[in-house]
């Protein structure tokens, strides 16, 4: 495998007594899109100002391209960030936003507008290219503020929950436009986003992060079937999460015993010892419902539906366990066509073993 | 205004703040409306009936060298007044939006001072410390002490407008390859270029209108408000009028200029 392009070798950053990365290694690969989600505080905006020179990390080393660039300055770094906010110099028009940092490396101007002139054709821009900022539409300020970054021809681009601003279907559209950017121009695309539809509709690679540790890191489809952590399966929201201990069924297989009953694990457990706490996650998508206790299931559980919800092609259905348990199920409208739905009517929901597995406490 | 705003309007105390305001106004202007005719009026003393409009005093100022000097004097300390506060100003504003330290409380606190220091011990303690330094009663004296007062102003000017400026702006441009002499140079300087022009009509504003502490500390050089206390304490001539008239047109345009750049109506901002 080639050297990553870029690499967090022990990164931590404490700001007085608060810890807001802790110890991290990550690897960043040349040409990738890596989406970095968490929650607000849980270091992702941190991450990234470290390695745009924002902030000096108080541990370890940062390497770009293999050199260590923790004593460089911002403004000498080929780093260049989409914030938040855009940050679009207001006194600029469009074409001089664009031109700036072309401007700074003391490049001709020409050279300057010709090339500026290129990335607004390319943003599908060029006809601002004269008007003030204030102007402009949430969604061609964000072009604008991506051909300003862009127009260094940089090996790496940050963003900054660069699409936090806009309407949902605005949004759809720039992850659109931004994934097919990526993948033209091949520039590695670092992402801080806490929208899960964001990172897993974008990256390649997806990084979840809380309290400034790194919990999974994965391709999307990755994290999604398995998260590796209950945190990861608490913040996707589409897991259901059986906490318990580890222990034997009657015929001696792995099982877990959880307030809602004894469930059968796959593959004997993955050799985990009895006695041990530890959760058992099943996707709600995994889950099936019946009216009548199914023959042949190795895990069920009896319990109440308590309500529902429709979106898009698919519905969720919520349950209640005798434990107080909540359970939701995913499934599409055909598959619940035969089912007699009514809130406040018992079910039986079960799950194959192989489609449930374990997470430590 | 809209409609909602219309819809929920009560004539009565709509009338009664109107003429609250024209009352505060009237109050505020009067004197000033005063001086201003009377400068027209042709008669020796300011009383009513008013005889004819005339010229004759504007014109008696006019043939005044005295009055040209004290002008000369005026302005020219006004200038380097205006833009010594306010390079000064814009230093201590951007200090304090820039960087967080100990004793910045302190720091801002001391450095918004100045004006709260009543005129006359500020005139009188000037003029002890310039004549110990060999300062005193020159143009360059009332210079110094009327940056002391007025580079607080132009210090709060800015920093108001520096205080409205997206904090991401600085780093976004040393993000881009600006160090930061070049970010000062091609962003903040640009961003609070309406401040700053605003703070440099005021400052001068301030220091054009200034008497108290010229009074005390400006010899032989006297600038133009002190010169009106000379005439005044010679005689009462509408001449006086005519040069207050003056005055409070120039001090009246810079404050306007000023007003008009720092709400966003000025040729350089942008708002959101």
């Amino acid at each position: 495998m080639q050297e990553p392009l870029v690499s967090f070798e022990g990164v931590a950053k404490r700001f007085g007594s608060y810890v807001a990365v802790q110890k991290m290694d990550l690897q960043i690969h040349k040409g990738e899109f890596l989406a970095i989600m968490g929650s607000s505080g849980c270091g992702k905006t941190t991450t990234l100002r470290m390695l745009a020179g924002l902030e000096a990390p108080s541990e370890g080393v940062i390497r770009l391209a293999g050199q260590a660039i923790n004593d460089l300055p911002s403004w000498s770094r080929d780093t260049p960030m989409v914030w938040q906010s855009l940050a679009l110099f207001p006194f600029l028009n469009v074409i001089e936003n664009v031109e700036f940092a072309l401007k700074m490396r003391g490049i001709g101007r020409a050279e300057r507008r010709r090339r500026a002139e290129q990335w607004l054709e390319r943003m599908q821009i060029a006809e601002f290219a004269d008007r003030n900022i204030a102007q402009l539409s949430g969604g061609q300020r964000q072009r604008v503020a991506l051909a300003r970054s862009l127009v260094v021809e940089p090996e790496i681009l940050l963003l900054d929950e660069p699409l936090s601003a806009l309407d949902a279907a605005l949004k759809v559209r720039m992850q659109s436009v931004l994934k097919n950017l990526q993948r033209e121009t091949g520039i590695t695309f670092v992402y801080v986003t806490h929208s899960q539809s964001e990172a897993f509709s974008m990256a390649d690679r997806v990084v979840i992060m809380s309290r400034g540790k790194i919990e999974q890191i994965g391709t999307p489809q990755e994290i999604y079937r398995t998260p590796r952590t209950r945190f990861v399966a608490d913040f996707l929201g589409s897991s259901n999460i059986f906490p318990g201990q580890l222990t034997r069924d009657a015929g001696g297989r792995a099982a877990i015993a959880t307030p809602s009953g004894d469930f059968v694990l796959a593959g004997g457990g993955q050799g985990a010892t009895p006695g041990q706490a530890a959760s058992l996650i099943v996707l709600d998508t995994k889950m099936q419902i019946h009216f009548q206790p199914p023959p042949d299931a190795v895990n069920t559980i009896e319990a109440r539906m308590i309500g529902e919800e429709f979106i898009g092609a698919t519905a969720t259905i919520y349950f209640e366990t005798g434990a107080g348990q909540e359970i939701r199920v995913q499934k599409s409208h055909e598959e619940l066509a035969d089912l007699p739905l009514a809130v406040g009517r018992s079910f039986h929901l079960s799950w194959s073993p192989a489609d449930g597995h374990l997470v430590p406490e | 205004m809209n409609e909602q705003n219309e819809l929920n309007r009560n004539p009565l105390i709509d009338a009664a703040l109107k003429l609250y305001v024209i009352l505060a106004y009237l109050f505020v202007f009067a004197p000033i409306l005063a001086s201003f005719v009377f400068s027209f009026n042709s008669d020796r003393f300011p009383s009513i009936p008013l005889g004819h409009f005339s010229t004759e005093w504007y014109r008696a100022v006019a043939a005044d060298p005295l009055v040209w000097e004290g002008l000369r004097n005026t302005l020219g300390v006004g200038a380097a007044v205006g833009m010594i506060s306010t390079a000064l100003g814009f230093g201590a504003a951007y200090t304090d939006y820039r960087y967080r330290f100990f004793g910045k409380q302190v720091y801002l606190a001391l450095a918004l001072l100045p004006p709260t220091i009543p005129v006359v011990i500020m005139g009188l303690a000037m003029l002890a410390y310039l004549s110990r330094i060999d300062l005193s009663g020159n143009a360059l004296s009332v210079i110094i002490a009327h940056v002391v007062i007025c580079a607080p102003f132009a210090m709060a000017v800015i920093r108001l407008r520096l205080s409205q400026m997206d904090p991401s702006l600085e780093p976004a441009a040393w993000n881009l390859g600006a160090s930061e002499w070049a970010t000062m140079r091609h962003v903040i300087i640009p961003f609070t270029r309406p401040a700053i022009l605003g703070a440099l009509f005021i400052t001068m504003a301030v220091s054009f209108d200034e008497f108290a502490i010229a009074w005390f500390v400006s010899g032989l050089n006297e600038t133009l408000p002190v010169k009106v206390l000379g005439f005044l304490q010679g005689q009462v001539s509408p001449r006086i009028n005519a040069i207050g008239t003056f005055v409070f047109v120039t001090s009246m345009t810079l404050v306007i200029l000023a007003q008009l750049l720092l709400s966003g109506r000025g040729p350089a901002t942008d708002k959101e």
